[in-house]
Formats: C-alpha cells, sequence, structure tokens
C-alpha cells in the first residue's frame, strides 16, 4: 500500500439508483489524476466518499497509509490533509479572502493568528490574488473567487486536493487563471484528483486519466494513450463528443 | 386646553414613569437575552437536531408560540408557588415572556440559517471543521446578520409586551401610570399617552439601533433571498 490515496470497491446508492457501483483506483504521491465522464456518471459522489463529504455504503479508502473510511478514524483529521475545491467555490461568504484562507489553519490546526495570517498572505500571493486580501467573495470574479478557495485549500498544508469541475461555473475567459492556478501546483509535485471537462488540461497536465461512465472505470491511462486509441468504445465516444462541445484544447 | 393643562400636570409625574421604565427596559434585556439564547438552541435543534430533538424543539416552539402571553405570566408567577417555591416577579416575567419570545426567535433564526446555501456547510466541514465549529464560525454568523431584519420586529412586540408584567404585580410603568390614575383619575387619559410616548421612543431607538447595526454589519452579498438591494 504505498499509494498515496487508495480507492477500493466504492459503492453508493442514492434510493434505488445506485450510482458508484464499485469504484477502485490509487494516486501516487505527486501524481494528477484526471477524472472525465458524463455527467450524472457519479464523478462528484466518487471525490466527496473520498473524504467522506458522503459516507459510502461499501468499500475503503486509505490515505497514507490511514484507512479514512475506518469507523475509528477521527474524520474531521482525515479531511483536515486533503483539500476540497468546490464547483461553485463555497467560499465563506461573511469573511474577506484572507479570513477565508486563514480560517481554517487557525480554527482546525490552532494555528496563531499572526502565523495564520501570514500563511494566508502567501498563499493568497502564490494564487495572484496578494492585493485582494480585504476583498469579500461578492466582490470577486468567479475565476477570482476560485483562486481564493485553492489558496483556502492550500492554507492547509494538504497531502491531496480533490477538485469537483472547479472552472465548469466559470465564463469562459476566467477559466484560464485558474487552471494556470492548477497547472503550477501539478509541477510544484501537488497530488491532486481532478474532475473535468478542460481536455486540454487533461492532455498536457495528467499522469493518468481516468474515463468514468454509469458509477463504474471504463478505462483508465495515460492521457496519450487514452486520447490517440481509446481501448473502448464508450471512452472514444465521449471524447468525441466532448471534443465537440468544449474545443480540443479547452 | 384643558387636555394640554393635564398633560402639562402629568409632566410632574414623569420623572417617576421614566424611574418605572427602566424595569421595563430591564425586563426586556433579560427577556430578550433569554429568547436570543434559547430562540438560537431551538433553532438549531430544529434544522440539525435529528428526528427526535427536532420533533421537541418544534412541539416546544408551538407550545409557547400558542399560549396567551398572560396566561404564561400567571403560570410562571402562581405555579410556583403551588409547589412552595416564592418566585419573584421579575424571574417570573423574564422567564414567561423569554420563554415566549424564544419561540419567535427560533422561528426566525431557523428561516436565516435555512437561507444559507448548504455549500457553506459543507466548505466548513470539508476544511476538517466539526459540526459545532462550522456551526460557531460559518453558519450562526451568517445567519445572526440575515436575522435582523426579522430579529427588529419582535423587538418591537417584546417592548411593548414588557407592561403585561404589570399583572403579576412587577413595579413597572404600568403600575405607577395606575397608581396615579387612582390618586388623579382626572389625569387618566393624559397619563396613559405620557406612557404611550415613552414606548413610542423606547421602539424608535431600538429600530434605529438594530438599523446601524444591520448597516455596521452588512457585508456584500450575504442577504436573504429576494431581498432587495444591490450586492456590491
Ligand atoms: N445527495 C443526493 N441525493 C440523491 N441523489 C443524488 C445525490 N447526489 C447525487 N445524486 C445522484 O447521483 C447521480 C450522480 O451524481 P454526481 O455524483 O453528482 O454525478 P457527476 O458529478 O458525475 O455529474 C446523479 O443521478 C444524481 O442525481
Ligand atoms: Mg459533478
Amino acid at each position: 500500500m504505498n499509494a498515496l490515496l487508495v480507492v477500493e470497491d466504492v459503492h453508493k446508492r442514492y434510493g434505488k439508483e445506485e450510482v458508484l457501483k464499485g469504484v477502485s483506483f490509487q494516486v501516487e504521491k505527486g501524481e494528477t489524476k484526471v477524472i472525465i465522464g458524463p455527467s450524472g456518471t457519479g464523478k462528484s459522489t466518487l471525490l466527496r466518499c473520498i473524504n467522506r463529504l458522503t459516507e459510502p455504503d461499501r468499500g475503503r479508502v486509505w490515505l497514507d497509509g490511514v484507512e479514512v473510511t475506518s469507523p475509528k478514524t477521527n474524520i474531521n483529521r482525515i479531511r483536515a490533509q486533503i483539500g476540497f475545491v468546490f464547483q461553485d467555490f463555497n467560499l465563506f461568504t461573511h469573511l474577506t479572502a484572507l479570513d477565508n484562507v486563514r480560517l481554517g489553519p487557525m480554527r482546525v490546526k490552532g494555528m496563531k493568528k499572526d502565523e495564520a495570517t501570514r500563511l494566508a498572505q502567501e498563499e493568497l500571493a502564490r494564487v495572484g490574488l496578494a492585493d485582494k486580501a480585504d476583498a469579500y467573495p461578492a466582490e470577486l470574479s468567479g475565476g477570482q473567487q476560485q483562486r481564493v478557495s485553492i489558496a483556502r485549500a492550500l492554507a492547509m498544508n494538504p497531502k491531496l486536493i480533490l477538485f469537483d469541475e472547479p472552472t465548469s461555473a466559470l465564463d469562459p475567459e476566467l477559466i484560464g487563471e485558474v487552471l494556470q492556478v492548477m497547472i503550477k501546483l501539478a509541477q510544484e509535485g501537488m497530488t491532486m484528483v481532478v474532475v473535468t471537462h478542460e481536455m486540454g488540461f487533461a492532455r498536457s497536465v495528467a499522469d493518468e486519466i481516468i474515463f468514468m461512465e454509469k458509477g463504474v472505470i471504463v478505462e483508465q491511462g495515460p492521457p496519450a494513450q487514452l486520447f490517440s486509441s481509446p481501448k473502448h468504445p464508450r471512452t472514444a465516444e465521449f471524447l468525441r463528443k466532448i471534443t465537440e462541445l468544449y474545443g480540443g484544447e479547452g | 386646553m384643558e387636555f394640554f393643562r393635564q398633560l402639562w400636570e402629568v409632566g410632574r409625574y414623569l420623572p417617576m414613569l421614566l424611574r418605572a421604565s427602566t424595569v421595563n427596559l430591564e425586563l426586556l434585556g433579560a427577556l430578550l437575552v433569554i429568547g436570543f439564547l434559547i430562540g438560537t438552541l431551538v433553532a438549531l435543534l430544529q434544522v440539525y437536531g435529528g428526528r427526535f430533538l427536532g420533533t421537541v424543539a418544534y412541539i416546544y416552539e408551538w407550545v409557547f408560540r400558542s399560549v396567551p402571553a398572560l396566561v404564561l405570566l400567571f403560570l410562571f408567577y402562581f405555579g410556583p408557588s403551588e409547589f412552595g417555591w416564592y418566585i419573584s416577579p421579575f424571574l417570573a416575567a423574564s422567564l414567561a415572556l423569554g420563554l415566549r419570545s424564544s419561540a419567535y426567535q427560533s422561528q426566525i433564526f431557523r428561516g436565516a440559517i435555512q437561507a444559507i446555501p448548504t455549500g457553506q456547510m459543507l466548505a466548513a466541514r470539508a476544511l476538517g471543521m466539526s459540526r459545532v465549529q462550522a456551526l460557531l464560525h460559518v453558519i450562526l454568523p451568517q445567519a445572526f446578520r440575515l436575522a435582523i431584519p426579522g430579529w427588529s420586529n419582535e423587538f418591537s412586540s417584546v417592548v411593548k409586551d414588557t407592561t403585561l408584567a404589570y399583572v403579576v404585580t412587577l413595579n413597572e410603568i404600568m403600575r405607577y401610570a395606575k397608581i396615579i390614575m387612582d390618586r388623579r383619575y382626572d389625569l387618566a387619559m393624559a397619563t396613559f399617552i405620557m406612557v404611550a410616548l415613552i414606548f413610542l421612543f423606547f421602539t424608535y431607538s431600538g429600530n434605529w439601533l438594530l438599523g446601524q447595526m444591520e448597516r455596521r454589519f452588512r457585508i456584500p452579498g450575504l442577504q436573504m433571498p429576494g431581498a432587495s438591494g444591490t450586492v456590491l
């Protein structure tokens, strides 16, 4: 069990509908995994099962050798080590950018205010928003909000960051600034699992791409292989459709 | 003209009435604190308490909103003496009106909590906050801001309710107004107009203060859905 993240046979059912039908994969330290697939396929549910924002019905998850899904595990301790970036940002509405970023370190990690402030300023600088520390979320563009939410995740010094369609709620002209931050993180060796429809990002940044459909992993492989010679006809079909929708280099 | 002469004469009693009205203000303070604390707790239980505690909280709210204030006052004042406990008029009135207000306040806070998008709680939990931390640092600070307008209404109505404590022998403004009236029946009308003016002043300044507070704590992008007002 050397991988940083191990997901093993995760199942999730909502009422009659089985949303995840046994999903397994691993992520090595420093790796960027991109998950693609049609909407309603269970990608968000899968990410949420990893940090148990959604409780999986069956299956197990390990982070750095610790079983996340064990009832004995303090889940808050685990979550503090897993960044989560939401599609619609979910910045804390009543807090400035700076307060959004330092809240976690202060309240979850018990960091002193001065130290947390310095850290938050660094993380905001890292996403190119040093000058927006005092802005409230509503005063920022979508792209800026998403970058603050990435800074908020980074401030916890996570072992892994999960991104759930981080650019899907953005106007097209704001997507680039967020992807740039993510590309930089990948290059710096951050371990990331990214659900996205941005095929350009997937192609250039992913170490491996996972194609999911109807609650199962249909195919996975390095981007070069998956894009040029998908083994499964469903994968080829999806890639063709997504390219039509979003263009080749999203 | 005669009437203005009477009003002038009641002016002599004004210091006494004002002194008595501080008891109303003390009662107001006590009942608002009780109502705020218990109202918040009840709202949290209704939203996050699960089936059993949630139901208990709803029943509590329903009971205290359904029983007339006067009945509650009598129950809290005379009830304990059935068991041989003496309860001061002030304490009885604070509890009766405070618990009643908590039921109304819980309604206001519940609405505010439910107006907060679920993503706020999710984001807090994803950072590793416990549920209590998320409530304390994320949900309640937003909910209280959203609740200020509704809370102002509740304030206006409980300010006036403090005069009901007259019936449990609290030495508040109505009691003194009654004393004046008993001595000088001709001044009854003028006396109660004076009392009315005092309450107009309380309500006005209270609402002014809350309006200031709302402005002071206003945050761009944080408002009740459907509320007018510009973002940014
Ligand atoms: N909390 C929920 N309750 C009921 N059904 C849900 C819930 N969350 C997701 N679903 C359902 O699960 C399926 C997969 O959803 P999701 O994981 O969001 O897919 P994706 O992210 O791939 O679009 C959808 O059919 C969705 O309606
Ligand atoms: Mg999704």
